[in-house]
């Protein structure tokens, strides 16, 4: 029970969450009414997904510098959870976009961002898909994660300087910069992306759980 | 424990510095040689066989000739700007995908013996870059020969197409040397360099759009943006592919 206190605060997050983000009165904006409730769900999606993807990073890393097969474990897994999260914060965005800007997808820089954050991905589990041998698989996918990762920063960082966002905070929006952010929706804002962190890492550890328990059956049998 | 140093510690110290700064001069010496040797060897090969540069320039120019037969005239610079760059880029996967495939399991491994990882990759990105070069002066003159040219600041257009050229080659000669190793088909090389070569190629849009224009004055922010992105491609290359090459 002592290590796994993250996880009591992850459910009490999560539910508080979902409670007070449904419950507790937030400023009426134009253009966005209850919709910015949305702050609660769809933002910490992206905080958790770069971090799970920093965590795939890592252990790229670690793997090259140690050839530890359970870096590579620890590095798709990592992956995986984080293209599970970056859908579900496409899904939330996307419905949002909808009730607010009128569909489903529009061009605008943090969408292009989200969208070749998942190719690359998607290109990533790919090319692992098309080599057999495990330690030549763990090798190379490591080294394109290093490569994307870098180029994917240092796009996101450029991106924002071509063209504005239409998201809220953005471009002259009203959203959720210092000055419209109350402190009601704080209270719950910061809990929010805590919460939704922690359960990620928690799905995580128990995604490289599940396949080391994989592996060693399959070396068992 | 801070004693005085002796003019021997001083005479020493320096010795030893100059014995560092030699050990660095040598190893960056023979890097280049390495470097020459191996571009001379893939300009031989190059050359040996004519049919492959020949069917990659042939590439260029029927994919131009095709798209001047379906687009007949166009006319917005936007349409102009998008279409040489995809063209381009195309063929420089085209062009590029073959750089490690040609090589055969016995030339590689003759090749580990004599040449450092470091030597091998910026052979093939400095090789690549003088290949991407010609292709795009080609596809350049056969685009504004079929389809118009309608660039007002030239200077700015070319040195964008250099730029771009050399930040193509690094990238897809990285990710050339990824697909080789793992069944090296078209496809692979297509989906993995595909999303990671969009910051490059929205910047090169963006300053050659600037360059049709023929704005007054240059964009040196996105001038700088572009640089540090080769840079930024060129030392990853250089550090990660010493993990890739050997099996």
């Amino acid at each position: 029970m002592k290590k796994n206190w993250w996880k009591i605060i992850a459910i009490v997050f999560v539910l508080y969450t979902i409670v007070a983000g449904f419950l507790v009165p937030v400023p009426a904006q134009p253009i966005l009414h209850e919709t910015i409730r949305n702050l609660y769900f769809h933002v910490p999606m992206w905080f958790a997904m770069m971090t799970i993807l920093f965590v795939s990073l890592w252990n790229s890393i670690k793997y090259l510098s140690k050839s530890n097969i359970q870096s590579d474990i620890i590095a798709t897994q990592a992956a995986n959870v984080g293209m599970l999260v970056g859908t579900l914060g496409i899904v939330t965005g996307s419905i949002w976009a909808k009730y607010t800007w009128g569909a489903w997808w529009v061009a605008d820089t943090k969408l292009n961002g989200a969208a070749i954050t998942m190719l690359i991905y998607l290109a990533y589990f790919v090319l692992r898909g098309s080599i057999d041998e495990e330690q030549k698989r763990a090798r190379i996918s490591a080294v394109y994660n290093i490569f994307a990762y870098v180029l994917l920063i240092v796009f996101l960082m450029i991106l924002p300087r071509m063209n504005d966002s239409l998201h809220p905070g953005n471009g002259g929006n009203p959203g959720f910069n210092n000055y419209d952010l109350d402190k009601n929706m704080r209270m719950v804002f910061y809990p929010a992306v805590i919460g939704w962190i922690l359960l990620t890492v928690w799905i995580f550890t128990l995604r490289v759980r599940i396949e080391k328990l994989k592996r060693k059956k399959l070396f068992n049998d | 424990m801070y004693e005085k140093k002796t003019e021997i510690d001083i005479v020493l110290e320096k010795y030893f510095s100059v014995c560092v700064d030699l050990k660095l001069i040598f190893v960056l010496k023979m890097l280049s040689n390495q470097i020459k040797y191996l571009i001379i060897k893939e300009l031989k090969l190059e050359l040996r066989n004519k049919y492959a540069l020949g069917g990659i320039l042939l590439y260029v120019v029927s994919t131009v000739f095709i798209s001047y037969l379906s687009f007949k005239k166009i006319v917005t610079p936007a349409t102009w700007n998008a279409l040489f760059w995809i063209i381009l880029l195309f063929a420089s996967i085209n062009a590029i995908a073959k750089s490690f495939i040609t090589e055969t399991k016995g030339r590689l491994l003759y090749m580990y013996t004599l040449a450092s990882p470091q030597a091998v990759i910026l052979s093939k990105i400095i090789y690549n870059s003088l290949l991407l070069i010609v292709l795009s002066a080609l596809c350049l003159l056969a685009y504004s020969l079929f389809i118009g040219n309608i660039i007002q600041d030239l200077p700015l257009f070319l040195i964008t197409l250099f730029m771009g050229s050399l930040g193509f080659s690094s990238l897809l000669t990285m990710v050339s040397a990824i697909a080789s190793k793992a069944g090296n088909n078209f496809t692979l090389m297509a989906i993995l360099s595909f999303p990671i070569i969009i910051p490059l190629l929205m910047v090169l849009i963006k300053l050659s759009k600037n360059a049709i224009d023929g704005l007054e004055r240059w964009d040196l922010d996105y001038l700088t943006i572009l640089m540090l992105l080769n840079l930024i491609i060129i030392a990853l290359s250089y550090l990660l592919f010493r993990y890739l090459w050997r099996d």
